[in-house]
């Protein structure tokens, strides 16, 4: 039970992927996701909480108090590795023991601890078994329980789904979300899968360069980004972005693209106070876009079938829209080929204005 | 022109039977997809339509020649690997024209063919980068252009996107479809990833154990999975199965699952028929679910929320009835938090019945 | 038929080769080994003798000495055994100390940001670039001076110096491929670096440090000139008495042979012993991922 906090925090020396004022405030029982591409810096974050790693500036408290000088094993945290880092030479038992060993508990307590974890995970069948023999599920389950059995303050996750296959990696997100809440422990979890992300939690740190370009809550960050790369880092397929340029005519707004117009004009305040200049970027995520055989009001735009990308329960249509790839959500029987021309609508209240220059949200 | 025929294939290593007396046959220009888990033997079936290894038994035609003798340089193929395989010291240029130069063409005519690659994968920029200094995404690029520039009869894929993050791959597969359909060519593909067959298939193969499921088109596979292992092996979530028990009661034949029962009386001939056993396995995938916080109709089955993921514009829930845990897809927009109550019901043209004894699914 | 025809012949050639080579190399190790099992009459035989009655007699001769004494015939024991002793003593003592510090140091190169790094690790592999014997006079005059002559701290530490390079670089190979999120893991458990060390990089170093250990033994345990030229009678070692053999009644063959076959078993049944790890340890710190 702890809050975790990160106080313009930088590491650049000998680091490959620097932070720089980096300020993090997570609360206690709190689930917050580190999201941002690799190379974003989100692991180093995670190092200098556990103090695998040392700060060049800044501070880090861990409930409260400062942590900068502790070692690991001072700290109370627990992480799990991507690469899970189980000691091949121990058995399961001796793995999910070891946090024990090390701080001397009595034996009976520790037996009583591993059994405990090991039910909760569901590997009590595996006990006696090596690393080396277990699924790829199984041995995560046990980094896991290695991390839990210690009760530490805080939970740090480093990107660990990513090794798991398509099918076991959706199973372990419910799991583990459904874990952490049951064991109300603060957590951080990187990860560079933004459905991870935007489904395990309370938060989410939208990280790039070493920097935080968002921190909110999964559907604040959903409908409302606050800049252009958090925009097209979040949501599956990505949000379709189109240059334009704002230009007044006839006493209307327009959005202007190389193929066709918007009309803006109930917008025009908002964008002429906020916009830097005239050059900015419309963004619309495929599951606001509708897609018909004939125009259905006047900003309908003609466009060119691409490919269809058929996705089980829906599909993606795949659309040339200048020169650009413009992807929309389809029911799952639609049938489009190669060269068709259809017509896309926009949902108005979903569309989202960027400014080119600074990136900014302008709406 | 290349059809690809493969006639009762048999691979053993040792004891194992790593491909099972596999029957297929690939239409010329479409691209076929094995598709299965680890170990499913569709890395070894390629390995040997390339000649990369020798079958037990059964024959290989490659354009209805038995090519089972041929060394993989006389067969005529290409294959790109999953780890692209590109010669460090040379630059992408050279890589590209490498294998051209085994087949003695003029410096001109290499030339010209290496442009063409490049220009149709966006790659002509980097002709004179070395493969260290290509990203992930450009690098496998190369990879398929080396395959490509030789105009071979099959395109030979290994798990070409794996190793990309999940953006990268979501781009990858739109291009890599649209350029099979582009340049017409015979294309096999293996892969583990059920979304990737399903998107960039013409016909799907799922192989389980060394042994083909189903041989089908991505709809079918989807909507008509032949047994249980397709069917929980395609969708994603996966389609949600539940044990029942077939019972006759007031002249009604039910599927009773220990919580609730549900009356497939207009089934009834058909089920009493083709069922070997009265032991069932309800399968149902998670969009043909209706949840909603009321209660719609008599039939409706009450549930508790286990864990929700939100997905942006969705959201997935995890429910929980009595034993059976099952997920559904509702909009973000539905009040559902973890512990909440609410009602389900299953669409019946949706459903599928599958004998728990041999696992062929009956509707 | 073409295609198995071809390579039918290929093998047949390949086969031929190994076998060729095969021969050379053992043929001096065969001859060594026969030889020890002649009588002296047949040791000189021409043309040489394939097939004879073995005899132990050169076995014997190397642990005793049959003298006339006041007594008659009389068998003293040879002092074989301490120069056995000394050999095992010393040669073990250099690899345990070579590896042991060798991996220490190796850790430390492999896991730390020291300054100036890659100097020092060039500079250790620099002293395997020097021919040993070219330092044989200044060391000499050195241990004479310190009165390390004859001693066997004199050798082991001498040996120890020279393996050291070596087991550095071996180790270093093998640890960075062993993954510092395992200690990492270990810390964050609880453990101190050196704890977190011995428990979760050492088993993991095992199979390199076999490997280290085999190739450092088969250094010192051969080594000649410097065990020559430092030794007296206490600390002599195997080799060096082999040399001296020589100076008695013509050349023994017969016990020269018959000792090199005792002082080569131990190296081989360490070797074999070792050979699981031995093979995987060559290779796995060559290969990067």
């Amino acid at each position: 039970m702890a809050r975790v906090s990160l106080e313009n925090v930088t590491k650049k020396t000998g680091a490959l992927c620097p932070v720089f004022g980096f300020t993090l405030e997570v609360k206690d029982k709190e689930f917050t996701t580190l999201l941002g591409p690799s190379g974003s810096g989100k692991t180093t974050v995670l190092r200098l909480v556990a103090g695998l790693e040392r700060l060049d500036s800044g501070h880090i408290y861990i409930d409260d108090s400062v942590a900068d000088d502790l070692t690991p094993a001072d700290r109370d945290v627990a992480m799990v590795f991507q690469t899970y880092a189980l000691y091949p030479h121990l058995s399961v038992y001796r793995n999910l023991a070891s946090p024990l060993e090390a701080r001397k508990m009595p034996k009976t307590e520790i037996d009583r601890d591993v059994k405990e974890v090991a039910d909760i995970l569901r590997i009590s069948h595996l006990l006696n078994k090596m690393p080396i023999h277990l699924s790829g599920g199984e041995m995560q389950r046990v980094a896991i329980g290695r991390a839990i059995i210690r009760r530490p303050k805080v939970f740090l996750f480093d990107e660990p789904l990513t090794n798991l296959d398509a099918k076991l990696r959706v199973h372990m997100r419910a799991e583990l979300k459904r874990l952490q809440r049951d064991i109300g422990q603060t957590t951080l979890y990187a990860t560079h899968d933004e459905v991870e992300a935007m489904t395990m939690s309370d938060r989410i740190a939208v990280m790039r360069r070493g920097k935080i370009e968002q921190y909110d809550s999964p559907s604040v960050i959903y409908n409302n980004p606050q800049n252009y790369f958090v925009a097209s880092f979040i949501g599956t397929p990505p949000m379709n972005f189109i240059d334009c340029s704002y230009l007044e005519r006839d006493g209307k707004a327009y959005l202007d693209a190389a193929s066709f117009s918007i009309d803006v004009s109930d917008l025009s305040q908002t964008l002429k106070e906020r916009g830097s200049d005239s050059e900015m970027i419309l963004g619309i995520r495929p599951s606001d876009v509708s897609v018909n055989r004939e125009p259905v009001t006047h900003s309908s735009i003609e466009t060119e079938v691409y490919v269809l990308e058929p996705m089980g329960s829906m599909a993606i249509l795949d659309l040339n829209v200048a020169g650009k790839i413009f992807k929309v959500r389809v029911p799952k029987h639609f049938k489009a080929r190669t060269g068709e021309r259809v017509w896309i609508t926009f949902t108005r209240e979903r569309m989202h204005v960027f400014d080119k220059k600074t990136g900014r949200t302008i709406i | 022109m290349a059809r690809v025929k493969i006639e009762d294939l048999t691979k053993k290593f040792g004891d194992t039977v790593a491909v099972n007396k596999l029957n297929l046959e690939v239409e010329d220009k479409s691209l076929v997809c094995l598709l299965g888990p680890s170990g499913c033997g569709k890395t070894t079936t390629l390995r040997m339509i390339a000649g990369l290894e020798t079958p037990t038994n059964g024959g290989i035609y490659i354009g209805d020649e038995l090519v089972n003798d041929l060394s993989p340089a006389e067969r005529d193929i290409a294959m790109v690997f999953q780890f692209y395989a590109l010669y460090p010291t040379m630059t992408v240029a050279e890589n590209l024209a490498f294998p051209l130069k085994a087949q003695k063409l003029t410096k001109r005519e290499i030339n010209d063919r290496v442009r063409e690659v490049a220009d149709v994968l966006h790659i002509a920029k980097i002709l004179s980068r070395k493969p260290s200094q290509l990203t992930a995404g450009e690098a496998q690029r190369v990879a398929i252009g080396r395959a490509i520039v030789r105009r071979p009869r099959v395109y030979l894929l290994d798990e070409p996107l794996t190793n990309l993050d999940a953006k990268l791959r979501a781009f990858m597969r739109a291009e890599l479809k649209k350029l099979q359909k582009d340049l017409g060519q015979t294309t096999i593909y293996v892969t583990h990833d059920q979304l990737e067959a399903i998107t960039m298939a013409d016909k799907i193969a799922v192989m389980d154990r060394g042994v083909l499921q189903q041989y089908d088109v991505p709809e079918n596979i989807y909507d008509r999975p032949k047994n249980l292992f397709v069917a929980g092996f395609i969708g994603s979530p996966p389609m949600n199965f539940i044990d029942c028990t077939m019972v006759e009661s007031d002249g009604k034949f039910l599927a009773d699952s220990g919580e609730f029962r549900l009356d497939l009386s207009e089934m009834s001939d058909v089920l009493k028929r083709q069922l070997s056993t009265n032991e069932v396995i309800l399968g149902v995938r998670p969009e043909h679910i209706v949840a909603q916080t009321r209660r719609l109709g008599p039939d409706s089955i009450d549930a508790e929320v286990y864990v929700a993921e939100p997905m942006g514009d969705q959201s997935i829930l995890s429910l929980k009835i009595g034993r059976h845990l099952i997920k559904t897809v509702v909009p973000i927009s539905m009040e559902a938090d973890v512990g909440s109550r609410v009602w389900i019901d299953f669409n019946r043209d949706k459903l599928h019945i599958i004998d728990s004894r041999t696992e062929t699914t009956i509707v | 038929m073409r295609r198995s025809n071809k390579k039918t012949i290929l093998r047949t050639i390949r086969f031929v080769m190994i076998a060729l080579a095969t021969i050379v190399f053992v043929f001096p190790i065969y001859w060594m080994f026969v030889t020890s099992f002649k009588t002296r009459v047949d040791m000189f035989a021409m043309p040489p003798k394939w097939v004879f009655t073995p005899t132990l007699e050169n076995y014997m001769d190397v642990f005793l000495k049959v003298h006339y004494t006041i007594y008659g015939l009389t068998p003293t024991p040879t002092d074989f055994d301490r120069f056995l002793f000394n050999s095992v003593l010393i040669s073990l003592s250099s690899v345990a100390l070579s590896v042991g510090f060798g991996t220490l140091a190796a850790y430390s190169f492999s896991r730390f940001e020291l300054k100036g790094k890659d100097t020092w690790l060039f500079f250790i592999l620099s002293t395997r670039m020097l021919p040993p014997i070219a330092v044989l006079v200044p060391m000499f005059l050195m241990y004479r001076t310190l009165g390390l002559m004859n001693t066997h701290i004199g050798l082991i530490l001498l040996y120890t110096m020279f393996n050291l390079s070596f087991a550095v670089w071996m180790m270093k190979g093998f640890i960075d491929e062993i993954p510092k999120e395992l200690e990492e893991a270990a810390m964050i458990d609880g453990y101190s670096r050196i704890r977190a060390f011995i428990k979760a990089t050492l088993p993991q170093a095992l199979t390199g440090m076999a490997a280290t250990a085999v190739f450092c033994l088969i250094t010192s345990w051969n080594e000649f000139a410097f065990a020559y030229v430092t030794s007296g009678f206490e600390s002599r070692t195997v080799p060096v008495s082999l040399a001296r053999i020589r100076g008695e009644s013509g050349i023994n063959w017969g016990l020269i042979t018959a000792s090199e076959v005792i002082y080569l078993m131990p190296v081989i049944i360490f070797t074999f012993l070792m050979q699981r790890y031995l093979l995987r340890g060559v290779t796995f710190g060559t290969i990067k991922k």
